[in-house]
């Protein structure tokens, strides 16, 4: 293009058929007809939910093993953040970890979803769930803390065994 | 009496066409839907029947904004021309033959006038007025477009429209629907039904396509082109006349097939009806029923084109309407003409 000031040239002329167009409009109807009584994808979805595969990137989650959170606070999940999402501080414990965040947060406003924080994780402390039903009413309500980000290991079986088979 | 019975027919096809106006945005929320494998609005009233109900409401609620520099008295106006034009043009459709009721025979058409299809054509090519007015009081440079598109659409289509109805009128006679439904209820050969669809087929298509263009529906709807022009002439409109301009378009498409019904596809006539041996109330009904039915089907025609065509580019809308229509429309006359003479 360019070139031929702005003249279309077809590599391929239209057949008789193609040019009277009105066998091309049939054919068109027959595809767009047809659709009708193919399945449907829409999922009803408040009664209908769907479950995401364990390779989903849901709301990133805190792994909680024999009451404890296995996060030693190093702080990596919270550095790579690209959306500085996270914030740790960190505390010394009597268990064998030595270290325990005092403070976990994540803004789920700011967290983008990238994984990157999983990815990091020394401790497969901090890996993303299959959660993706996010509401807040306010900034404060969705900086999510401890509380809302502790499951344990064993409610988050799927998404280890997919990491330790795909890393 | 005179008066009472006309009032009594407007009312029932008032109320109809605004009724079916309804379920027809319905229905082609749901066909499109099921023709992009979804499911659509299914959730107000059983199967959604309501949904559009529950839009009507919401668009009655929305404040009506018009913006500064409209000019505002035309901007009242161009609405009320559309849904009136919109209105008018079903007054001379025959929508069935005639009704005994309470001791009365009753002719199934508001206004039975000899200039039928005249009446039609003079009334629907008054629809442009509301849409090139709509456009140009908006103040609005997509707003003008759209208008400057439809005029110029509409006037190029109206032609191919005008000759393709003046084979059926050839065919026929003259200018009164009735009498061309009638026409259509003889049969050729002794059995096949004579709709001027089979007699006229070339007509019946370039008609077709020509009420695309008319009711500005998709391949044809460059006055609206959502893409280029946001809407076109209806951009700067909101609440309930964007409503009226919505109601007219789809009462358009209504009239639009119902002219396609009377003209082409035999009105109400039902095949061979006559062999069933119906006599009197029933048959009326019937044809009433064959009527509406006819209407349907090609309305659902319409909207299955308008989800398979793209828009056809600007400058191939009037190459289609000048270049091609338009010659193959005369042709079209020129030869049932000589037919119509040499038998």
């Amino acid at each position: 293009m360019g070139a031929d000031n702005g003249k279309m040239i077809r590599t391929k002329d239209l057949t008789f058929w193609q040019k009277i167009y009105l066998p091309e409009v049939f054919k068109g109807l027959r595809l767009t007809l047809s659709q009708i009584f193919k399945p449907k994808f829409t999922t009803m979805y408040p009664e209908e939910r769907f479950q995401p595969p364990s390779s989903f990137r849901g709301r990133p989650i805190l792994v909680e093993e024999n009451g404890v959170e296995r996060c030693v606070a190093c702080g990596l999940c919270s550095l790579v953040c690209p959306a500085l999402a996270i914030e740790v501080q960190a505390s010394e414990t009597e268990l064998e970890k030595e270290r325990y965040p005092v403070k976990f947060e994540i803004n789920m406003v700011r967290c983008i979803f990238c994984g990157f924080c999983e990815e990091v994780c020394p401790e497969e402390a901090i890996i993303m769930s299959n959660d993706y039903e996010l509401v807040f009413s306010s900034q404060e309500e969705a900086i999510f803390g401890r509380e809302k980000l502790l499951f344990s290991a064993e409610q988050m079986r799927d998404r280890l065994e997919f990491l330790r088979n795909n890393r | 009496m005179d008066i009472l019975i006309p009032s009594i027919k407007i009312a029932v096809v008032l109320i109809a066409l605004l009724t079916s106006v309804v379920f027809l945005v319905l229905v082609e929320r749901r066909m499109s839907a099921f023709i992009q494998n979804r499911i659509g609005p299914n959730r107000v009233g059983p199967y959604g029947l309501l949904q559009s109900v529950a839009d009507v409401v919401k668009l009655l609620m929305k404040e009506d904004i018009v913006p500064a520099a409209a000019n505002k008295p035309i901007h009242d106006l161009a609405p009320i021309i559309s849904i009136a034009v919109a209105m008018t043009a079903f007054a001379v459709i025959p929508f069935g033959n005639t009704i005994e009721l309470f001791g009365t025979t009753v002719k199934l058409q508001i206004a039975d006038v000899n200039i039928g299809v005249l009446f039609i054509l003079a009334i629907t090519s008054l629809g442009v007025y509301g849409i090139t007015l709509a456009g140009w009081s908006s103040n609005n440079k997509y707003s003008l477009l759209g208008g400057l598109r439809s005029s110029a659409q509409m006037i190029s289509y109206e032609l191919s429209m005008g000759l393709s109805v003046i084979a059926v009128i050839l065919v026929a006679g003259t200018l009164r629907l009735d009498t061309i439904v009638e026409k259509q209820t003889a049969y050729v050969f002794g059995w096949f039904p004579a709709w001027n669809m089979f007699l006229q087929p070339v007509a019946f298509i370039s008609f077709f396509v020509a009420a695309f263009a008319e009711t500005n529906r998709l391949p044809f709807d460059l006055p609206e082109a959502e893409p280029e022009l946001v809407g076109g002439f209806h951009t700067e409109y909101s609440g309930l006349k964007f409503g009226l301009f919505f109601l007219a378009e789809y009462m358009n498409m209504i009239t639009a097939s119902a002219v396609v019904v009377t003209l082409f596809l035999g009105g109400w006539h039902v095949p061979f009806a006559d062999m069933l041996g119906l006599t009197g109330f029933t048959l009326s009904l019937l044809q009433i029923l064959a009527f509406c039915g006819k209407i349907l089907l090609v309305l659902l025609f319409f909207v299955a084109i308008r989800w398979t065509l793209p828009r056809f580019r600007y400058d191939q809308l009037m190459d289609l309407g000048w270049k091609v229509m338009l010659p193959l429309t005369l042709a079209n006359v020129l030869v049932t003409a000589l037919i119509l003479l040499a038998f």
